[in-house]
């Protein structure tokens, strides 16, 4: 039986139905059309569909939808502010940080997700942090070093 | 990639848990993290047909000290423990067998008693547990009950938790002053389930040598287990490495590690050798008051 859930996502409320054994990942891509949320593994493997549950990073393909009734969610497509981007998808851009751009918004996030925690974070820690985050194509030298020079824009 | 159908109940009340789990049955799984219990459905290793999220019991949640103890509540989730500064000051080695289970997203979500009642062998939060002797307390529709972590765990994924049991909080006590503690994992790549691993808990006695030890080892057998014979050579002893040889050795023979895909049984019971031997200097020198830092394999 379907249920209502009522969630925050990037700001924005959204009312839908669900049925109990929606995933998080597949409500936010064929329901709600936020598409930059990618789907890999889809067995909590790969850490592509990454998204902020109630500020926390989270695997999306691990979360029943039904459970994020009123909570607040942000995506990648929530970093961007009137069409400019987030400082960590800048650095991103600038440090080559992406081939094939499958696990980009998994890793932006996550970056994100640290830097918010720790802007003082060093090469060892963002390693550790981006652990639940595969990539497949840059061998991950550029993405630690995006993540590392965004730090600054963290700092108040 | 989806579960199969079931029905879902999110009850506000642990009362309206345990009377759901005695309507359904063994038809009938409880969520909490849903770490694990997620990825097996959609897997369809587990399908039940009716699921009980426990997501707004929110005051089974928290950690406080208690007199001479830790309570953490069943749904704490493992990132809360690993950033607990009582946790981190009080008991070094179950933070570092926190900070070491899977990645952060896992850890945002995981809880510890979630993890407890998933009883995988490889689990790092068992070993942990088991080195400080932790008490389990539940509830079910016949009352409440405490069960050392010896007789929650009974074999490969599997409790002694009955079909309406649910685990409602965690007693760890505080080790003594003069006691150290460390846990230490050996993984193949980061976030990965353990090869093998170990937690130490020891106390030094007045003279500066060994007194009571616990040392639990995981991924090494179908539950956590005690290396009783390397803590019977070890306890009311001065560490020698000669000592310290010889309790290893009998750790990798009183493990019972079985072949997988991350190790053959050699292997592992080779790295329940290395890894007694680097717990105990790790907890040895925190036992002597040192600020450590575990390098896990």
């Amino acid at each position: 039986m379907k249920q209502l859930i009522q969630v925050k996502i990037n700001g924005r409320i959204y009312r839908e139905e669900v049925e109990p054994r929606m995933l998080l990942s597949f409500f936010l891509r064929e329901q709600v059309g936020l598409t930059g949320t990618h789907v890999g593994c889809v067995v909590g493997e790969c850490g592509a569909c990454s998204v902020l549950l109630e500020g926390r990073l989270v695997k999306s393909c691990l979360v029943l939808a039904v459970r994020t009734d009123q909570k607040k969610i942000t995506t990648v497509e929530g970093l961007a502010r009137e069409g400019t981007l987030h400082p960590i998808q800048e650095a991103f851009v600038e440090h080559y940080a992406l081939q094939c751009g499958f696990c980009t918004s998994g890793m932006v996030l996550a970056g994100h997700s640290l830097l918010t925690r720790n802007p003082d974070a060093g090469e060892e820690e963002i390693r550790q942090k981006l652990a639940g985050n595969l990539c497949m194509c840059t061998g991950y030298t550029q993405i630690v070093k995006a993540v590392g020079s965004a730090a600054k824009a963290y700092k108040k | 990639m989806y579960p199969q159908k079931f029905d879902y109940f999110c009850p506000d009340t642990l009362e309206g848990v345990i009377e759901l789990l005695t309507r359904y049955g063994e038809d009938a799984r409880v969520l909490a993290g849903g770490q694990s219990l997620i990825p097996l459905m959609k897997l369809r290793l587990a399908s039940p047909k009716y699921l009980i999220d426990l997501d707004k019991l929110q005051d089974l949640s928290g950690i406080s000290e208690q007199r001479n103890e830790v309570s953490i509540g069943a749904l704490t989730r493992h990132a809360e423990i690993e950033e607990s500064e009582l946790v981190q000051s009080k008991l070094p080695l179950l933070h570092d067998a926190v900070t070491v289970v899977a990645d952060v997203q896992v850890r945002n979500l995981g809880t510890l008693a979630g993890s407890l009642a998933h009883a995988d062998p490889a689990g790092d939060l068992a070993p942990a547990l088991l080195a400080l002797g932790a008490r389990i307390n539940t509830v079910s529709s016949s009352g409440k009950a405490t069960l050392g972590m010896g007789e929650l765990m009974v074999d490969a994924w599997s409790t002694s938790l009955g079909g309406d049991q649910v685990i409602t909080e965690i007693l760890v006590p505080i080790p003594p002053q003069g006691s150290g503690g460390a846990y230490l994992k050996f993984e193949r790549r980061a976030g990965d389930f353990a090869v093998a691993s170990i937690g130490v808990q020891l106390t030094l006695d007045q003279k500066g040598n060994c007194g009571d030890i616990v040392i639990a080892m995981g991924a090494v057998g179908v539950t956590a287990l005690r290396a009783e014979k390397a803590e019977a050579l070890l306890s009311n002893q001065p560490i020698s490495d000669d000592l310290l040889k010889e309790a290893a050795s009998a750790a990798s023979a009183e493990c019972d590690p079985f072949s997988d895909i991350r190790g053959s049984v050699e292997y592992k019971r080779h790295l329940i050798g290395v890894l007694l031997r680097r717990a105990v200097e790790v907890a040895l020198r925190r036992a002597a008051g040192e600020k450590v830092k575990t390098v896990h394999g």
